[in-house]
């Protein structure tokens, strides 16, 4: 996802010069080819994500359009207020970019997973929140969001979903159906969505017909896809890697309640309230906190057995 | 250029009565920092600052940003004071359905660049705009007010490694010195001390300054063309808190405690008695 984003940025920044991208001293053996081609529109602005944020505002301030650059929680925990306050009440233009969602990192400890970003982003008024589920997807939000202006998170992931035929565009708020069915709706957000998609064809053998909905945006949200999956499917199960507080399954239940439509099922799975002191490769802790495909589809069959 | 010092003593003598009257009519706090910067502010918006009030976003202003946002009242009443809006409007100041907030606000005010409130935001967000003066080739300068406080939080140090890195020499900081934060001295707090030496050895250029002494304000910030420093610009401008009004002066008590009644007048006539 990583090298998709960057490849868009960088046709971006080649025709763009008012694109300036800021990294907190991340990307050794990434951004060397950005940096030697457009020489004035990077700046390692060294392990400070405060600063890195206030000069991106700055730098909107007077016309930039800014993409800020770290990992994990730095450029987005680590410097939530100047995010709140600086970029966001100042209408700015400015798209952070995490690469490591979820346990991407997850070898690393916990320091290094996010797992609780997408809901204190969300938060945040004047924000959009993105999670790509493909490698497509990471292209094409960096491209959107530039385009569109205004303050925006973009969470890239180690894995991805297998890249989904099709010929509209990417829109942010607007869902991507990657494959139809009645019985369930699994709603995923970032690459996760590999694990719903296994899952659906898993269920698939056993007849159980699943649509599956990758949900690159968090905020805002496809209301017309989680209303249509609520009213004219079996149920929603959303599924990402990340705490089920203030997530996408939460994100999905307020659209439901503010709508008035109760699906017949409804299941979040995520992660418990845990930080995880236990560490492991991205899919052996999927496995671990059951958020990987196996799980799903036991939990689904729990639901649906019910 | 020469400069009347008679009338930047009374645009300085304005801002602090109108500060009075706003804190005292809002009941609000800080009255005490914002008369520590009421000479800085008269200095910059009377003589330094390039800026059009009728065109309040010209490119060609220089950028001014108030990282000590708690004493936001002193710059609405100087952008009064300069002609951006009607002075009748500091009467709304903290009132309910004001947009003139306690902490600088720049949403429908014409002339604030920036909205601070919580310290250690302004400098990193000057450091950003003068940067992109840089990247633009742009001859505005863009100046951040700092209370010297304020000078506790890291994000400040982050930018101003940044900065000097980057030979920002388009870039003034003026720390307002009053060396009183809000419960005890800054030195009882977390010692500043040795403060310029902090700032020089970071990379900036640093002069200290009496920050009430309105011609040697003007001298260090206005932009001669004659020096070149190939760096950024650190001014301590050693203020006394309560400036201007004998019984709030250096007296850590109006860090929150707002005017009323006889203290109001007694503050508003010591004032009027400094009117040319």
């Amino acid at each position: 996802m990583r090298d998709a984003f960057l490849s868009a940025l960088t046709k971006l920044a080649g025709v763009d010069k008012d694109i300036v991208l800021l990294t907190a001293d991340l990307g050794y053996g990434v951004f060397e080819e950005f940096e030697s081609k457009f020489p004035g529109q990077y700046f390692n602005v060294g392990v400070s994500e405060q600063n890195m944020t206030g000069v991106a505002s700055g730098l909107s301030l007077e016309g930039k359009k800014v993409v800020t650059y770290s990992i994990g929680n730095f450029p987005t925990l680590r410097c939530l207020e100047q995010i709140r306050n600086d970029a966001c009440y100042h209408d700015t233009n400015i798209t952070i970019v995490a690469s490591g969602g979820g346990f991407s990192y997850g070898s690393l400890g916990m320091s290094h997973h996010a797992t609780e970003d997408i809901a204190i982003l969300r938060a945040l008024p004047n924000m959009s929140v993105v999670a790509p589920c493909s490698v497509r997807e990471a292209g094409e939000a960096i491209t959107v969001m530039i385009k569109n202006g205004g303050v925006s998170y973009i969470r890239l992931d180690k894995t991805a979903a297998e890249d989904l035929h099709t010929e509209d565009d990417f829109i942010i708020g607007k869902a991507r159906r990657y494959k139809d069915g009645k019985d369930i709706t699994l709603m995923a957000t970032g690459g996760i969505l590999n694990e719903a998609n296994i899952a659906a064809n898993e269920l698939g053998k056993l007849g159980i017909s699943v649509r599956v909905v990758g949900m690159h945006s968090i905020k805002p949200i496809d209301r017309d896809e989680i209303i249509d999956a609520a009213s004219n499917t079996g149920g929603i199960v959303s599924v990402e890697e990340h705490n089920k507080d203030g997530g996408l399954g939460s994100a999905i239940a307020e659209v439901c309640m503010d709508c008035g439509i109760t699906p017949k099922i409804f299941l979040r799975i995520g992660l418990s309230n845990v930080y995880s002191s236990i560490v492991g490769s991205q899919q052996y802790l999927r496995s671990r906190y059951e958020i990987d495909s196996t799980s799903i589809v036991n939990k689904v069959i729990n639901e649906l057995a019910v | 250029m020469v400069i009347n010092t008679a009338l930047l003593s009374q645009l300085a003598n304005n801002i602090r009565k109108h500060a009075i009257t706003m804190t005292s009519l809002g009941g609000s706090s800080h009255i005490g920092s914002i008369l520590s910067i009421a000479d800085i502010l008269a200095v910059l918006y009377g003589s330094v600052l390039k800026y059009r009030p009728d065109n309040p976003n010209w490119v060609g202003r220089d950028r001014f940003i108030l990282s000590k946002g708690h004493a936001g009242a002193g710059v609405y009443a100087a952008l009064a004071e300069s002609g951006f809006f009607s002075k009748d409007k500091l009467k709304t100041h903290y009132q309910n359905g004001s947009d003139l907030s306690g902490h600088v606000s720049h949403k429908g005010i014409p002339g604030v660049e920036f909205s601070t409130g919580s310290l250690g935001h302004g400098l990193p967000v000057a450091v950003g705009m003068a940067l992109a003066a840089k990247i633009d080739k742009a001859n505005h300068r863009v100046f951040v007010l700092m209370s010297d406080g304020e000078c506790d939080e890291g994000s400040n140090w982050e930018a101003i490694l940044f900065a000097s890195h980057h030979r920002l020499d388009n870039l003034v900081v003026i720390i307002d010195r009053n060396k009183l934060q809000s419960i005890k001295s800054t030195e009882h707090t977390l010692s500043l001390e040795p403060f310029s030496d902090k700032w020089r050895s970071f990379g900036w250029e640093v002069i200290e300054i009496d920050g009430h002494d309105c011609p040697e304000l003007y001298k260090v910030c206005i932009d001669d063309g004659e020096v070149s420093r190939n760096k950024p610009l650190c001014i301590v401008a050693n203020t006394i808190k309560g400036k201007g009004v004998s019984f709030m002066e250096n007296n850590v008590l109006w860090h929150y405690r707002s005017p009323q009644g006889f203290e109001y007048d007694a503050a508003m006539k010591e004032l009027e008695n400094g009117d040319a």
